[in-house]
């Protein structure tokens, strides 16, 4: 017995040890918890570039679709370099140059205080919280002249925060997409918002009425086309009113006085002159 | 040894279900079963984990200490799963998009640790690893058989492919919502496990009571 233990060294001693042994269970604990850490985190680091891809893939591939830019046969990255990105200053509307527009991240920089401001319960209608200063925005240009321009925009449904992004027509008011990337709406109810055809009627909407009010609104049912507001209105998705008035909401905010109203503002008078 | 395997395989899809007989992971069968693609990828992921995890768990059996073993395999049962969800982060991204937190969730998801604990902390890991393979299918193939139902009544399709023409796209079904919900899947799961008792009689539990005669010779 002695001879055996000796000839299987230390690991032997420890193996041969009763299971209820505390030393053992402190052994056995230990390594445990060393394998599957080298293993998880293995798998992490070795996935993690892999990951990023498409993460980084799915955003642009979003950006083109929500354009109707998407082809599947073309190179997603090619593609994509029509797109300029710009930060915008929320607060005044104007351009912000000073940091790296492409490697920004508006998701973390709502989680920093110093990067962005609280919202008090009136102006948080899209119920985020906080939103970033400085927010991302995608501009589709041909020949140097703007084509399109795709705002990020999100806020709460009925389970899930839903982010996306709004497209607009080179008027700053005509809508020319909305799309969904991220949500956990049930499907086949507030999972509609990925409806192609839901999708579709936003496309041509008027966001604001010519005194520049803001006017897009989800409205339940069915939009009545004989009533002056029905370029502004968008129908409700059946069996998903608390999704819908989700989305209403978060239109509203981004692209209120509080998110993006100052930068289109700005941008529509630029157009006007 | 190989009629063993055969039979640690088979026996789990219709004779001893996890779902149905042992009436285990029903938590997530309510949750991922809304359209099939879910129901496939949920189904591999949870027969891998089964399997990897048991294999894992019997390889090392005779040495947990008995005072730690359920801690022993939730560790293993969890690097797991963390595992399978970064390979779908990096090869499936739409999917694990669409299965969310669902595959985190299989770390508490009974049948794993129900056949780590039943099965292989008392047998080998070849026969283990098999045992998890047949108790995934047989999860896997309620869960398909679900998901068929809940997708095809609840929106028409089959793996997002419209099969029945629905009313709001001009066709003539009307949807059934409800479907879509999760207390459908009670419906399907418990109308399954009617079908399997009624065909296979033995699945049937004595009663736990007995209904007594009714007298009604008293007069109040």
């Amino acid at each position: 017995m002695t001879e055996n233990t000796q000839k299987q060294g230390i690991i032997g001693q420890i193996l041969s040890l009763p299971n209820d042994n505390p030393t053992k269970t402190i052994i056995v604990a230990a390594l445990l918890c060393l394998v599957c850490s080298v293993l998880v985190s293995t798998a992490a680091i070795a996935l993690k570039s892999k990951q990023i891809v498409n993460k980084q893939a799915d955003i642009k591939k979003n950006i083109l679709a929500v354009t109707g830019m998407l082809n599947n046969k073309a190179d997603l990255d090619k593609a994509f370099e029509q797109f300029e990105i710009q930060l915008v200053d929320l607060e005044t509307g104007a351009y912000a140059t000073d940091i790296d527009a492409t490697s920004y991240d508006q998701r973390k920089a709502a989680g920093d205080p110093a990067q962005s401001i609280k919202l008090t319960q009136e102006q948080d209608i899209a119920n985020i919280g906080s939103r970033a200063k400085l927010a991302k925005v995608y501009i589709l240009k041909e020949d140097n002249a703007i084509k399109q321009v795709v705002l990020p925009i999100h806020g709460y449904g009925l389970w899930s925060t839903l982010y996306g992004f709004i497209s607009f027509e080179n008027d700053f008011n005509t809508i020319s997409g909305l799309r969904f990337y991220a949500h956990a709406e049930t499907p086949g109810l507030g999972g509609e918002v990925d409806n192609p055809k839901w999708r579709q009627l936003w496309q041509g909407k008027k966001a604001f009425d010519e005194n520049g009010n803001l006017k897009i609104k989800v409205v339940r049912g069915h939009v009545d086309y004989k009533m002056a507001d029905a370029e502004h209105q968008v129908d409700g998705l059946s069996g998903a009113s608390l999704t819908s008035k989700g989305v209403s909401n978060l239109v509203n905010y981004w692209l209120g006085d509080n998110a993006f109203g100052p930068y289109l503002k700005k941008m529509r008078s630029e157009v006007g002159n | 040894m190989a009629n063993v395997i055969k039979s640690s395989v088979i026996d789990p899809l219709i004779d001893n279900n996890p779902i149905t007989l042992q009436v285990l992971g029903v938590c997530s069968a309510l949750a991922v079963t809304t359209n099939m693609m879910a129901a496939v990828i949920m189904s591999i992921a949870l027969t891998t984990v089964t399997a990897f995890s048991s294999a894992f768990i019997s390889s090392i059996r005779n040495h947990i200490p008995s005072s730690i073993r359920i801690i022993v395999q939730m560790t293993i049962i969890a690097s797991l799963v963390i595992v399978v969800d970064q390979i779908l982060k990096a090869y499936a991204y739409e999917a694990s998009k669409q299965l969310s937190v669902f595959v985190g969730l299989i770390i508490t998801n009974c049948i794993v640790l129900g056949r780590a604990e039943a099965f292989a902390m008392k047998n080998p890991p070849l026969l283990s690893f098999f045992d998890g393979i047949g108790n995934g299918l047989g999860y896997s193939l309620i869960l398909l058989v679900v998901a068929f139902f809940r997708e095809l009544l609840g929106a028409g399709k089959l793996f997002g492919h419209q099969i029945i023409p629905v009313a709001n796209e001009g066709g003539w079904y009307i949807p059934n919502g409800l479907m879509l919900l999760p207390p459908s899947a009670f419906f399907v799961i418990g109308l399954l496990i009617w079908l399997i008792r009624s065909v296979k009689k033995e699945q049937v539990e004595p009663a736990d009571y007995q209904i007594h005669q009714v007298h009604r010779t008293e007069v109040l």
